[in-house]
């Protein structure tokens, strides 16, 4: 009997029952901790994951997390994270109430042969030039999380792609 | 005025009312230790940083109070993590200090370093890492409200040896806003929309069950539920956190549900049509198979902690609240049941049938470990605290001992930690010594902790132990009796190797053996005259005995097994 594969994770983009959550913490040292190890020991999947201070307080942070709603019911989670001391708030925006936004960064090579398709493939997705070199280009997409999957998609068929993704951050959707 | 980071430390603490910590020194925390000498605080040195833990937790447990521990950094403060996840599970108010590494050391892999903050987040309510001795009133003002309001834990303060040593500014937080605390918002308003509906409820219902678990010893809310219950006239259940919540005497009172719990009190749950829980989490260990469990009832979900809504259990009414406001909204919205004198007559038919029953103990021994539970309790003077280890021993003394008010059963409940009960019996002293105080402990927990009876003699807390030595780890070795095919598997501690009697004489205590009839009662008679130094009574029983009725793991509570004795009979 052969030993079974190492178990690395489903290999899936984003999971089809998601939730977004924007947090407000405080900015404090450990904060990000206790939410991971909050999310590990009841697990509970977290998606993707953005941090950055929030609006002009030094005070707080936002923390927009994408969770994977399968994998444990919604109230618990948002119950559990509020109980976490430095949660300040917790907005839950389901993705029809929401407008979610995502940066892709990619580094292809510039290959002359395949240029053309290449092009042709960035130019569809809206994604833009930010940086070239003499082998190779840096593009990036702002876009929704489906317009960057499917940019991801589009590159696989290039090889020697670089491919980071920022994790998306949302905000309610007004109308 | 300028104090020393740790006087500061010991100030907040006397600020805080505290007037017991439990300890042990070491290199972090040295500066801490001394101005504790000029301090009114009692220090109780332990032997052991785990026991230091478990006397804050009885302490806590028997007086409603917050318990203080104070150790070292490094294996002091890892010492000590099992009573913090024990107060954890228990919802236990316990503000423990630790020392840390100065600060430009921390990270570096110093002596008797190690990440205590990052160690105990899972298992604390919160923690703080003081960065500055200008922010210790702060801090401590913080744990102490953190750990007691809400739904009460253990709050961890980590103190950096520079920062015990460096100058401060006294000054005190004159008000919550103080705390900067801007994430924690304890108090609730009661949702009157959710109490109608629970009333309704109330109303529709011929079956019900009052399901008491520890919230209702937390938010002091005993007098409340003896008032609704006797005004409604439901039954009333209380689980092994909430054990002296309602007096066991009480005629509406089944007992303790549960994979030990009573014939009757588990079998009404199931049968019941609405369930009201106050202050319950659903634990596995009540509910045991959980599409099965209570099956046809609605659900009444009343907590402080509104994670607990719904984790297990759908609750057709939540209501985030204490324990005794809801019940007090219940009084005055006039809150009844239908007639239950169908549901009475059922209850009262299993009753009959199925009492707490145990073999008839032999004149020469070997002892009935719940018979010697009996005898201890006829003979306790009234108030006696009772305090258990985990296992067999505990089961018995929370099914054979009458409590009758709270704070009088000191036990660890969802950790299940061995060794608990000695040092959560010396607490428990501490915190009342007006009151008796037994440990009801294993031999093999005994054995664990047993060396705080040393900290217990020199400090002058009488507490007695009786061990129920049946020369195993009795509940493994009965799981495997029953599930493992009698193969025993190391669980054979032998009843002579310790000399417990001896043990104890080492330690300064009384020892005192048991193995007949007559004994028992001789040493049960020597051990109440004496008040003045620890005694432990070494009380040999019968390895056979098993803790019925029993739910096995993973079973339904329909298929609950009941003693030998009742076996065949009609349900």
């Amino acid at each position: 009997m052969s030993p079974p594969e190492p178990y690395l994770g489903e290999v899936s983009r984003t999971p089809v029952r998601h939730h977004i959550l924007s947090v407000l913490v405080e900015n404090k040292a450990g904060v990000l901790a206790r939410i991971a190890g909050l999310f590990a020991r009841r697990g509970f999947n977290i998606y993707s994951l953005a941090v950055a201070p929030a609006e002009s307080h030094a005070r707080f942070s936002r923390i927009t997390i994408v969770v994977d709603a399968e994998s444990a019911p919604l109230e618990q989670i948002v119950q559990q994270l509020d109980k976490l001391v430095n949660v300040v708030a917790i907005s839950d925006l389901a993705p029809r109430d929401a407008v979610e936004r995502e940066l892709l960064l990619a580094t292809l090579p510039l290959d002359y042969k395949h240029r053309p398709a290449m092009l042709d493939t960035l130019t569809n997705a809206g994604a833009s030039i930010v940086d070239v070199g003499p082998t190779s280009v840096t593009v990036m997409l702002a876009g929704t999380p489906a317009a960057c999957d499917e940019l991801e998609r589009a590159l696989e068929v290039f090889t020697e792609v670089e491919l980071h993704r920022t994790g998306r951050v949302a905000l309610p959707r007004l109308g | 005025m300028q104090l020393t980071g740790a006087q500061a430390l010991i100030r907040s603490l006397e600020q805080e009312g505290v007037d017991t910590i439990f300890g042990l020194p070491g290199g972090a925390i040295l500066p801490v230790y001394d101005p504790l000498l000029d301090s009114s605080i009692r220090h109780i040195l332990v032997r052991h940083e785990q026991g230091a833990g478990h006397m804050a937790e009885g302490y806590a447990l028997a007086t409603g109070r917050p318990g203080v521990a104070m150790v070292t950094s490094g294996p002091g403060a890892t010492n000590i993590v099992t009573p913090i996840g024990n107060a954890h599970m228990d919802s236990t108010p316990l503000v423990v200090i630790t020392g840390q590494v100065a600060t430009a050391a921390i990270g570096s892999d110093a002596f008797q370093e190690c990440d205590i903050t990052g160690i105990t987040m899972g298992i604390t309510k919160h923690n703080f890492l003081v960065q500055s001795a200008q922010e210790i009133p702060r801090a401590v003002a913080a744990a102490f409200h953190l750990a007691t309001t809400g739904r009460p834990g253990p709050v961890l303060i980590d103190v950096p040896k520079d920062v015990t040593q460096s100058m401060m500014d006294w000054w005190y937080p004159a008000s919550i806003e103080e705390y900067d605390l801007p994430g924690y918002r304890p108090e609730v308003v009661l949702d009157e929309g959710a109490v109608a509906r629970a009333v309704t409820l109330i109303a529709e219902s011929e079956r019900p069950v009052l399901y008491v678990g520890g919230g209702t010893l937390k938010s002091r809310a005993a007098n409340e539920l003896l008032v609704f219950a006797e005004r409604t006239g439901m039954p009333v259940v209380t689980t092994l956190m909430a054990r002296g919540a309602f007096p066991d005497s009480h005629e509406q009172h089944l007992g303790m549900p549960g994979m030990h719990g009573m014939y009757t009190a588990v079998t009404a749950i199931q049968k019941s049509d609405l369930l009201i829980s106050l202050g319950a989490r659903f634990d596995d260990r009540v509910t045991g198979k959980i599409p099965t469990f209570a099956a046809g009832a609605k659900v009444i979900h009343v907590d402080i902690d509104r994670a607990e809504f719904n984790k297990v259990r759908h609750a057709d009414v939540a209501i985030q609240s204490n324990v005794g406001a809801v019940l007090t909204a219940f009084d005055a919205a006039q809150a009844m049941p239908r007639n239950l004198d169908v549901w009475w007559k059922t209850i009262n038919d299993w009753r009959d049938q199925y009492p707490l029953v145990y073999d008839e103990p032999t004149a020469e021994g070997p002892l009935r470990p719940q018979h010697v539970i009996e005898a201890i309790a006829a003979k306790a003077a009234p108030g006696t605290i009772v305090a258990a280890g985990v296992g067999q021993h505990q089961m018995w003394a929370s099914q054979h001992w009458k409590f009758e008010e709270p704070g009088t059963w000191i036990n660890s409940g969802g950790a299940g930690t061995m060794g608990f009960g000695v040092p959560a019996a010396i607490g428990a002293k501490v915190g009342r010594p007006d009151r008796t105080v037994w440990c009801i402990d294993g031999d093999g927990c005994f054995q664990m902790t047993a060396q705080e009876l040393t900290t217990a003699r020199s400090e002058g807390i009488p507490i007695k132990v009786a061990i129920l030595n049946n020369a195993y780890l009795g509940m493994v070795r009965q799981w495997q009796e029953m599930f493992y095919e009698e193969r025993y598997s190391e669980v054979y501690l032998s009843a002579d190797l310790p000399d417990y009697v001896k043990w104890a004489e080492a330690m300064g205590c009384v020892g005192l053996r048991a193995r007949t009839l007559k004994e028992m009662h001789e040493v049960i008679d020597e051990a109440n005259a004496i008040n003045d130094v620890p005694v432990v009574i070494d009380f040999r029983t019968d390895a056979e005995e098993k803790v019925f009725p029993m739910v096995a793991s993973g079973a339904s509570n329909d298929d609950i097994m009941v003693h030998p004795l009742q076996r065949g009979r009609r349900r």
